[in-house]
């Protein structure tokens, strides 16, 4: 008996087998409420959440926004959002229950008032339920109101709170320069400690991307070959069919280089390339992507080209160049497309090129990694009468069909030993009962829990600004001039330059 | 509705048969359209009455995404000799560029009783192999669930359709010896469970685990068994030794040995609800608190109540599942593995003992 008592000591007996584990009671605040995010994608992950019976047992919503509205507007606002955005029908009982625990405070962010008003609102929540919420404080705002924030938040006490946590979601993009995200951190850890601090890259929250370290780590097969004596490069590309919509304001001001080579595709890569952790805990799995960014040298001039979309045909449609698309200034130099070449400089990828590839309004959409295998040292076999051996090659495809593909060589039937390849695939999507939840469902229950395994680290973010800095620096002085490519096609023929002999572009 | 369909039937029809018109579909779909794959995760295996097979197949529609990837479902007329079969293979979406179609199959047969005892013969060349085997039973058949149990690796049942809940307690206790038991009694719990877990699991309130006095569950009339599982867990959790329960007025009392204390258990139908599985949950310590859970619009009616008798009340926010969702959660469960329902099975039968 004596063995149980003390095991109810130590933890809680009641929770083993239970696929959700509990999380501590918790009022979200979300600065930026009445935004596109909050709106399109916030709401309706918390919703889902609560559908689903995941969030805490007692959790309270207040939203910080500039327009006057009272808490009945803004939950008016908020049931229009989950019923638009939702994926899933909602059921009315569980909105309405959700919808009463949510507020609503107005103001600037930089008026001391707000922060009295929300101090106050999240006092109250603690009173009447005579527990200590944890708090998370969701920064989706635009990105230069950040550290004001944090700093505000600093200010009236409510970095901590007393017998609970304090959390603190940072949105993207995290600074737009090295300087810039180096700045912020000092801001923001001033008057948080780092493991408050959640940045976020959505990307990371994607079942897909997930398995990107369940396919290299849940897999004896490929570590053999997970290194330079096999691999001969990796492509990364991050394709899109689309133009920027109506985001030219955002778009003209941050280009493919910030929008998605800093954060997400370097994700990517630091998944592909990191070394088993010990342990999945968040920080031996932050440790081996940061290493794996150390070892990454900013590419050179001759290793980076950077284009724009002129008018073309995209998805059977006529479409307009993208200085021409609404809202982009007509001097903008922007870039729509960034290919370049980079090295891990480490035991065991140095030498193997890493060729990254983002841009709008390409062929087609997809994010993929294809890791091309070194040819086999001697053949047998005669080319002629077919394409003859090609190396085998593996494509780890993260949207819009989540899968794994390898190409073998195989004999073309037939009285002649002659080979072409064959593609074995597999997709994820045929293989689980379930469906993937949002991206935003799971780190929002990630921050809940306490759990920063997906979210970015301070030195990861600033790792990632030391590679992409030097790049800007050298466009800001006018080198690689910006090249062009029609709509609709595979990107400029410029990107051949970045290849290595015998190395070529996968058709997008 | 499926946006494609392939079919196949026969009569008089021998397993081999089945399996040849399987294989033909799929080269057919294929040829119409590369981008139809199957979906290859589960076997899910239904033995039911002739008769309800509207009804079993329509609960089968209903648990949308969690379908299974080959269905077999095996309807049991009792004096039919022969065998009959037909096949469909849909496909859901409609096949859009950039999208893959999704394939599942299901095989209905239609077998007599006398098939019953070697009916792993006849599905044995129709499940897909390696993949996992879930075998469903609604309707009894236990010769049939015996039969399978050598090719499947998890049985599907419900212990509150049994009207005798020991029996159904005592059975799936048999089976846990040769497979893994998903019990949909043991699932309708489940947000009950987390709930209780989360109540004491603010360290400050884990040693009232300790202080536990007294345990009351109310219960659709029929899901007696649900509640008893429910006493189990708690029991095989917290080091409880379990008494045995009397019924006495409609409700059961017992009681469990608890490491300190005593605990009183009190299980009491609950006339007024309407779908199975339990109704209320209350708890009582030695220090004079106590927690409740009851169904309420738009989750479960928390109510805490402290040694003053102060209360505070909330909803703890989540929308019912319904009985479509609670067969798709079995069926999802037949890939996980909860380490806790052997002990809750285990306790749970000694209190009916």
């Amino acid at each position: 008996m004596a063995v149980v008592e003390e095991k109810h000591q130590q933890d809680n007996p009641l929770v083993e087998g239970l696929e959700r584990r509990p999380v501590h009671p918790t009022t979200m605040v979300i600065f930026g409420g009445t935004g596109d995010l909050a709106h399109r994608k916030l709401l309706p992950a918390i919703y889902n959440l609560a559908h689903e019976g995941a969030l805490p047992e007692r959790f309270n919503l207040i939203a910080v926004s500039r327009s006057e509205m009272s808490d009945d507007e803004f939950r008016k606002g908020a049931r229009d959002s989950i019923k638009q955005y939702s994926r899933r029908e909602p059921d009315e009982q569980v909105l309405e229950k959700m919808l009463e625990q949510v507020r609503y405070v107005s103001g600037t962010f930089d008026d001391d008032s707000v922060f009295d008003r929300l101090e106050e609102d999240l006092d109250q929540f603690d009173r009447d339920a005579e527990i200590t919420f944890n708090r998370i404080f969701y920064l989706s705002t635009a990105p230069s109101f950040f550290g004001l924030i944090v700093e505000k938040l600093g200010e009236h006490g409510l970095g901590k709170h007393e017998d609970a946590e304090v959390r603190v979601v940072i949105e993207k993009p995290f600074g737009t320069r090295e300087s810039e995200a180096k700045a912020l951190n000092r801001q923001v850890l001033k008057v948080l400690k780092e493991s408050q601090v959640y940045r976020i890259d959505h990307y990371l929250g994607k079942e897909t991307v997930q398995n990107v370290l369940a396919f290299r780590f849940a897999n004896g097969m490929f570590e053999p070959i997970w290194n330079r004596n096999f691999i001969d490069y990796v492509q990364i590309t991050a394709a899109e069919d689309m133009g920027i919509g109506r985001r030219a304001e955002y778009y003209d001001s941050s280009g493919a280089l910030r929008d998605l080579v800093q954060n997400h595709m370097l994700q990517l890569l630091t998944l592909l390339c990191m070394e088993p952790p010990v342990t999945f805990d968040a920080d031996e799995v932050r440790d081996e992507k940061v290493k794996v960014l150390h070892a990454v040298a900013p590419p050179s001039e001759d290793e980076v080209v950077r284009a724009r979309f002129t008018a073309g045909m995209a998805e059977g449609k006529e479409a307009v160049g993208y200085l021409d698309e609404e809202g982009v200034p007509d001097d903008s130099t922007t870039e729509t497309y960034v290919a370049l070449r980079l090295e891990v400089d480490n035991w065991r990828w140095a030498g193997v090129p890493i060729y990254l590839r983002t841009g709008k309004r390409l062929a087609r959409k997809v994010t993929e990694i294809a890791v091309t295998l070194k040819p086999v040292p001697h053949l047998a076999f005669k080319a002629e009468g077919s394409v003859g051996v090609q190396p085998n090659q593996l494509i780890l495809t993260v949207q819009p069909n989540e899968g794994v593909s390898l190409s073998l060589g195989a004999k073309i039937p037939g009285s002649q030993m002659r080979i072409r390849p064959v593609n074995m695939e597999f997709l994820y999507g045929t293989s689980f009962l379930s469906q993937s939840p949002e991206a935003y469902e799971r780190l929002i229950m990630d921050a809940m829990r306490g759990d920063p395994t997906l979210f970015t680290r301070n030195d990861e973010v600033e790792a990632q600004w030391r590679i992409i800095d030097p790049i800007l620096e050298s466009w800001e002085k006018g080198k690689n001039p910006v090249a062009e490519y029609a709509a609709g096609t595979q990107g400029p023929k410029e990107a051949d330059s970045i290849l290595m002999p015998g190395h070529r572009w996968r058709a997008i | 509705m499926p946006d494609a369909a392939a079919t196949w039937s026969g009569e008089d029809v021998a397993p081999g048969d089945v399996e040849e018109a399987l294989r033909h579909l799929l080269q057919e779909q294929y040829a119409r359209d590369g981008a139809h794959a199957p979906a290859r995760v589960l076997n899910l295996v239904v033995v039911i009455d002739r008769e309800w097979r509207g009804e079993v197949m329509n609960r089968l529609e209903q648990v949308g995404r969690y379908h299974a990837s080959r269905t077999i479902l095996c309807t049991v007329e009792p004096r039919r000799e022969t065998i009959d079969a037909s096949v469909l293979m849909t496909v859901d979406g409609d096949g859009a560029r950039d999208d893959v179609a999704l394939m599942r199959e299901r095989v209905v047969l239609t077998v007599g009783e006398k098939h019953l005892p070697k009916l792993d013969t006849i599905v044995d060349p129709l499940v897909v192999t390696d993949l996992q085997t879930l075998v469903w039973s609604p309707h009894g058949h236990p010769e049939a669930v015996d039969a399978l149990l050598h090719l499947a690796q998890v049985v599907l049942v419900d212990s509150v359709n049994e009207p005798d809940a020991a029996a159904a307690l005592r059975r799936a206790k048999e089976l846990s010896d040769d497979a893994y038991v998903v019990d949909l009694a043991w699932l309708r719990s489940t947000p009950w469970r987390e709930r209780v877990a989360a109540t004491f699991d603010p360290p400050r309130l884990r040693d009232d685990l300790l202080r536990i006095d007294s345990v009351t569950i109310r219960h659709h009339p029929t899901s007696r068994a649900a509640g008893v599982l429910f006493f189990g867990w708690l029991s095989s959790r917290l080091g409880w030794r379990p008494g045995t329960l009397m019924e006495a007025n409609g409700a059961s009392r017992g009681t469990a040995h608890g490491p300190r204390d005593d605990i009183a258990l009190t299980l009491e139908p609950e006339s007024e609800q309407a779908v199975p599985g339990l109704a209320g949950v209350e708890i009582h310590t030695s220090s004079g608190t106590s927690i409740s859970l009851d169904r309420g619009p738009g989750g479960l009616v928390a109510c805490r109540r402290d040694r003053k008798g102060k209360e505070q009340r909330w909803t703890v926010l989540g929308a019912s599942r319904g009985e479509g969702g609670i067969l798709g959660e079995g069926i999802r469960q037949a890939l996980l593995r909860d380490p806790t329902y052997a002990g809750a099975l285990g306790c749970g039968e000694a209190l009916l003992r």
